[in-house]
């Protein structure tokens, strides 16, 4: 026969008896149990409180039908953390009250504010900086040397973990900078038009276009998308193999990290990320192209033919050359963010976050230093 | 009759078109350590989490303390959180708070006791499973595995309840810890009146603390009974499980002890 859903539990309650010498008794009845307790402890506790405060007082657990650790903890602290003086219990509640006493704590030491704390800070974040900055030139060495180790000995090279990270990073990756790329594409073109049409400017649409997405556009876009795409995976992918202790596994086979899953990976974006960079280009041409001939009746062919006039052929290399910058970069970042992660969800979470928003800020400042660099090439 | 804390009843487990289990019916009475044990992918984990309603089976019905867990009732798993305590393989202890705030975390949970009661009743279970309050405000990840475990038996036992479930209790400590912990439980389950449902492999664990055991094996429960009553079984699943080196070595150990006694 299956129990009662809910066994109905007798509630807890004391009960102050005053005999007729004038002594006084506090008798207990109900159940002493967490679950009882938890509804009435509001009321239960500055009640006990008072009860214990009175001298000589007997306190009667006879009528006491369940008791648990928190029932017996409720008592002993009302009773200033000792057995009361006079206690009558149930012999098979005694246990309850055995082991009661604490062990003595230390105190916590409250961390002193030092006067000098904001230094402090911005000398650790800054020493933080330059130790992430340490141990990742440091791997690109090693990822250096193995490649030196690879020319070598060519059999060694890991090409399939190559090419399926290229499929990964690069060809699942066509659909989403598609999409994106073609969406600027039309919203750029559609906005310049408006201020070209003001000055009968139209035909310069071609240049406005071509330029800032060939040279700049293309391989920013391309780049944010991989790093929140790819460099949170790969960074994911390495700091849960640091918790299953798959890394540790390979260290042990020999097979060193930076060779076989680094390496890897560096060469993939490498390869991916100009690729895709084309193909952002392609993409929110086509988009800005579609938007030109809406809004100006700038015709197709024309478009293109002028194309290659307005915008120096410089331009596309110098945007493929980001492109190959920004991988390497992208996957170096998550690689090292990977590698730091420590074996618990937390260290997991902080980590992937710090991967994607260290590579986006790299990629832009490289950007801008790619600015600066190649002032002179490509703009006429 | 003694009551059952947890009834199961024609309980079949599929996964896709492999059945696990084959119309099952068990009964777990008041006060007792029930071990199910089987060899690995008898699917005594799956039956564990079936039985803490994480997982729900293809057909069939599991009663705990009365209560239908796969009935679609959605204030189950609440009414149960204080009446049932459960220690994980690995513990599974919050990696992002402190010792202490595990074990208050299901306290606080109630919202109605305040912090200093908490404080005591947190230290106390510490206290109760050997860990010393210097180690409360340690990161588990500071911790080595069997501290661990017991760690993750106080929060479990935080809210004193009545049915306790232990996954691999002893998997992953050495011998002397195990030992250790088989007696702790031995310990909480005499004093706390608990009834253990325990999944296991290793032998002297199930030999210290079985009341009874319950066997699964090729998706049928082939056997529930005393340790005597399955030794004594002729089943060749049985004499491999208890009658190989190990298992003779175990209950020749604790024959020896009775024997002594």
């Amino acid at each position: 026969m299956p129990a009662p859903a809910t066994p109905t539990i007798p509630a807890p309650d004391v009960r102050q008896v005053i005999a007729a010498d004038g002594t006084r008794r506090f008798e207990l009845s109900g159940a002493w149990t967490l679950r009882a307790l938890r509804f009435r402890l509001t009321e239960l506790t500055p009640r006990l409180a008072e009860y214990a405060a009175a001298p000589a007082a007997q306190w009667d657990l006879c009528g006491v039908q369940a008791i648990d650790h928190a029932g017996a903890m409720l008592l002993w602290r009302a009773w200033g953390r000792r057995r009361a003086a006079n206690l009558v219990l149930n012999p098979e509640h005694e246990s309850f009250f055995g082991n009661l006493e604490l062990p003595a704590e230390r105190p916590r030491e409250h961390a002193r504010r030092d006067p000098l704390r904001l230094l402090v800070f911005l000398g650790r974040k800054l020493l933080s900086v330059l130790d992430h900055f340490t141990t990742m030139v440091a791997m690109l060495g090693q990822v250096v040397l193995d490649a030196g180790f690879l020319v070598r000995q060519p059999a060694r090279i890991p090409w399939r973990e190559i090419s399926s990270n290229i499929y990964r990073t690069g060809t699942q990756a066509l659909g989403i900078t598609a999409l994106v790329g073609f969406l600027i594409g039309v919203v750029l073109s559609f906005l310049s038009s408006q201020q070209l049409k003001l000055f009968g400017a139209d035909a310069f649409i071609i240049n406005i276009l071509g330029i800032s997405v060939i040279r700049e556009l293309g391989p920013v876009l391309a780049a944010i998308l991989v790093a929140g795409r790819s460099g949170s995976a790969i960074t994911a992918q390495l700091g849960v193999m640091r918790v299953t202790q798959e890394l540790d596994a390979m260290a042990v086979m020999g097979i060193p990290h930076t060779l076989r899953l680094i390496l890897p990976k560096l060469l993939a974006l490498a390869v991916s990320m100009p690729l895709i960079v084309l193909w952002t280009d392609a993409i929110a041409l086509l988009g800005g192209m579609m938007a030109a001939h809406a809004e100006l009746g700038i015709g197709y062919r024309y478009f293109l033919s002028s194309l290659p006039d307005a915008v120096p052929i410089a331009n596309l290399w110098l945007g493929l050359g980001k492109g190959v910058v920004f991988g390497l970069l992208i996957a170096l970042v998550a690689c090292h963010f990977g590698l730091r992660i420590e074996p618990n969800t937390e260290s997991l979470g902080i980590g992937t976050t710090n991967s994607v928003v260290t590579s986006i800020t790299v990629v832009i400042i490289v950007d801008a230093v790619f600015a600066v660099m190649f002032k002179d090439v490509g703009i006429i | 009759m003694a009551e059952h804390v947890i009834e199961i009843k024609g309980l079949w487990t599929r996964f896709g078109r492999q059945v696990v289990h084959r119309d099952i019916d068990l009964s777990v009475r008041r006060g007792e350590i029930m071990s199910l044990v089987g060899g690995s992918g008898s699917g005594k984990t799956t039956l564990l989490r079936q039985m803490l309603g994480l997982e729900r089976p293809a057909r069939g019905e599991v009663l705990i303390l009365g209560e239908s867990l796969h009935g679609g009732d959605p204030g189950v798993m609440r009414r149960l959180r204080d009446r049932r305590g459960v220690l994980f393989q690995e513990g599974a202890l919050f990696s992002a708070l402190t010792v202490f705030d595990n074990v208050a975390l299901p306290l606080r949970e109630l919202r109605t006791l305040d912090e200093g009661l908490i404080h005591d009743l947190v230290m106390m279970k510490l206290s109760m499973v050997g860990i010393e309050p210097l180690h409360a405000y340690k990161l588990p990840a500071d911790l080595s595995g069997g501290m661990v475990k017991r760690i993750a038996l106080a929060r479990a036992l935080a809210l004193e309840p009545e049915l306790l479930f232990l996954d691999e209790p002893t998997a992953g400590l050495d011998p002397d810890r195990s030992e250790g912990f088989v007696t702790l439980i031995r310990e909480m389950h005499r004093e706390l009146n608990l009834t253990v449902v325990m999944v296991t492999h290793d032998l002297d664990t199930l030999v210290a603390l079985s009341t009874r055991v319950a066997v699964l094996c090729e998706q049928r429960l082939l056997i529930v009974g005393t340790l005597d009553e399955v030794v004594a079984n002729p089943d060749p699943f049985i004499c491999n499980f208890f009658m190989g080196e190990r298992g003779r070595r175990a209950l020749d150990a604790v024959r020896n002890v009775e024997a002594t006694t």
